[in-house]
């Protein structure tokens, strides 16, 4: 690996960061406030998006995207979790599974999605199936030359602006030496298809605004050409495709760990107490210490499993293993961003507190910090026999 | 027509600024460097005139460490053409007076030809507010300062200027310098594929010595120094208190 960002690299994180600070910021208190996302925000972020050539940038060139590496949309990603993810969610980032599309597909969901007329959902989690994905009971059963979609799915962000979601679920199952194995298949449904439907789900402590859906499927029939990938090929499009998501929860942690990390240092410099600046206490100023030496390991590793990603290297372990730390490292930083605040950091004034409870959702969603241990342990010790 | 836009590598407008313990100066060591807010807006208009058809060719021009390669870059990636980099100093702590650097760009205007010349008013970091006026000396070109308002109509243009007490139109003949103030435009973000395009654009790099000026300092910074903090308010509990502080404060 070499380390350090070419000009290019550091221009395109310096542009995302000050896209973020001068039209997401203003409106966080607002969309914290109501948990909703005005749609003119909405579209004038995606405008503002588009217009500057950043929509769907994770996407090659050949399909209209901008063919950022993996280490180029990881700084994308990483400015942009300094903000709010209720409006950063319109600086779009479609699925990146969508280059699954085939034939006629591609223009129906592919390129209207990299060109921002519709936006995308995923959908995997179910209230029986979360990190055990195979646990799913979604399935789908052949009617004609039709499928019949029932089941329900939860927790499904962004589906509230979504044109059509990404839907897996079980269209049979295999006999295996380890018992019996879900087949997967994965679907591409429109947001009216009779049989979907779609609602509100829990009122979530972190990221208000950014809602997570209940898509509720009862006898909705799609024809084959709503398939993406093979039928019962849904595990292949999910290793190939969304393999490299843990990059992005890992970078927008080391974002947003910076950004409270800047209010800290900030306060740190500023408050005093007892006659003096609170950062000249070792009580405070190793806290800072510890906090910005946790943000930058979290950082490189972050950067070092992308890098891998865009050499070819295998990368599974690594980005287990930076989606893992990234994550903790924002739990603590936020924490330590608070303590360091005082009772100041727990009041709505400032932003500390929401990233503080943002921060939680990061060690469980996709993937908790205990799925990411095992795969980390499981890479090294499948090939010693244990 | 090619526009020619001189930006400045100065102290980020965000960064709390700390003078040195010394006094001899404000502390760069590790500190975030941008291109001068005014001179963004300076490389916003030339490239809108662009756009507008107005101009053919947007050349930046910066004068300083050779750090000041990035705010070139940035320039680019905004929408200029290309740029020249005149290395002037190796410390990052030499600032280039403005008669030196108007004396260096009126050599690169000879050079150049450009039919206008758009620049800040002044930069953040010394507020000098001197470099465009020298230019418009130095060429014996007419100028426009503080425009808040800029119309190319063929060999003239119509300037608005932000004046004390409000704003004063004024016509110059073409060539001209225009120096911009804040309200002229809102410079734009640089796009994605223009950033990607930024480093094919043609950079020169050229020292001070190539244009033969000489850029010793000839001011002295005797001193510099923090401003004086702001004192604490105070909380008074009725109206009756407050009329009373006032009255004894002198202020009614």
């Amino acid at each position: 690996m070499q380390l350090g960002l070419s000009e290019e690299q550091e221009m395109i994180a310096a542009t995302v960061r000050r896209f973020v600070e001068q039209e997401i910021y203003p409106h966080e208190a607002e969309v914290e406030r109501t948990g909703e996302v005005p749609s003119e925000l909405a579209e004038q972020i995606k405008k503002k998006t588009l217009d500057l050539g950043f929509y769907a940038c994770n996407f090659p060139e050949d399909v209209g995207g901008a063919g950022l590496s993996h280490l180029e949309f990881a700084l994308v990603e990483r400015e942009l979790g300094r903000g709010s993810m209720a409006l950063t969610h319109f600086f779009g980032r479609p699925q990146n599974i969508l280059m699954a599309c085939e034939g006629e597909q591609k223009d129906r969901y592919l390129f209207p999605a990299v060109r921002g007329e519709r936006m995308d959902a995923l959908a995997m989690t179910e209230p029986g199936a979360g990190s055990d994905v195979r646990g799913m009971k979604c399935s789908a059963r052949r009617d004609g030359g039709d499928w019949i979609l029932n089941g329900t799915k939860h927790f499904i962000s962004g589906a509230d602006h979504a044109d059509f979601v990404i839907v897996f679920v079980a269209t049979g199952e295999d006999d295996t030496p380890k018992g019996p194995k879900k087949r997967i298949t994965t679907f591409l449904v429109d947001r009216g298809t009779p049989g979907f439907t779609l609602r509100e789900g829990y009122r979530s402590v972190s990221h208000r605004g950014y809602k997570n859906m209940v898509l509720e499927f009862d006898d909705c029939r799609l024809p084959d050409a709503q398939v993406l990938g093979e039928v019962d090929g849904g595990f292949a499009v999910m290793n190939e495709w969304l393999y490299a998501t843990r990059i992005t929860v890992a970078t927008m942690c080391v974002g947003r760990a910076r950004r409270a990390f800047d209010y800290a240092l900030d306060y740190a410099a500023q408050r005093e107490q007892f006659g003096q600046k609170i950062g000249k206490f070792q009580g405070v100023s190793f806290q800072l210490a510890d906090m910005i030496t946790e943000i930058d390991a979290a950082d490189y590793l972050t950067l070092a499993a992308a890098d891998r990603l865009d050499k070819g290297l295998p990368a599974n372990r690594e980005i287990a293993s930076a989606k893992l730390y990234a994550s903790e490292m924002l739990a603590r930083v936020t924490d330590a961003a608070i303590q360091v605040h005082g009772g100041m950091g727990l009041m709505d004034d400032y932003p500390l507190e929401r990233f503080w409870r943002d921060a939680r959702v990061e060690r469980i969603w996709d993937g908790t910090s205990e799925i990411q241990r095992h795969i980390i342990s499981r890479e090294l010790l499948r090939p010693l026999g244990a | 027509m090619k526009v020619l836009v001189p930006v400045k590598r100065v102290i980020d407008y965000n960064v709390k600024v700390r003078v040195k313990a010394d006094g001899s100066g404000v502390d760069l060591a590790n500190v975030k460097m941008s291109m001068n807010p005014f001179d963004e807006i300076a490389v916003e208009e030339a490239i809108r005139l662009k756009e507008a058809g107005k101009a053919d060719e947007v050349v930046a021009v910066s004068i300083g460490v050779k750090q000041a390669q990035e705010t070139l870059r940035t320039a680019l990636a905004m929408g200029a053409d290309r740029a020249i980099l005149v290395v002037a100093a190796d410390d990052v702590n030499t600032d280039i007076e403005p008669l030196a650097v108007a004396k260096i760009l009126a050599k690169i205007v000879e050079e150049e030809q450009p039919g206008l010349v758009i620049a800040g008013k002044q930069a953040i970091d010394n507020d000098m507010n001197a470099t465009g006026q020298m230019l418009s000396a130095l060429l014996g070109w007419s100028q426009g300062t503080f425009a808040s308002k800029l119309d190319i109509d063929g060999d003239h243009a119509l300037i608005t200027r932000e004046v004390d007490g409000g704003l004063q139109t004024i016509k110059v003949t073409m060539p001209t310098i225009v120096t911009v103030d804040l309200r002229l435009n809102e410079p734009r973000y640089a796009s994605l594929p223009n950033i990607m395009k930024a480093k094919k654009k043609p950079l020169d790099e050229k020292t001070a010595e190539d244009y033969g000026v000489d850029v010793t300092p000839r001011l002295e910074i005797v001193k510099t120094t923090e401003p004086e903090t702001r004192k604490a308010g105070e909380i008074v509990g009725s109206v009756d208190e407050l009329v009373a502080k006032l009255k004894e404060a002198g202020a009614v």
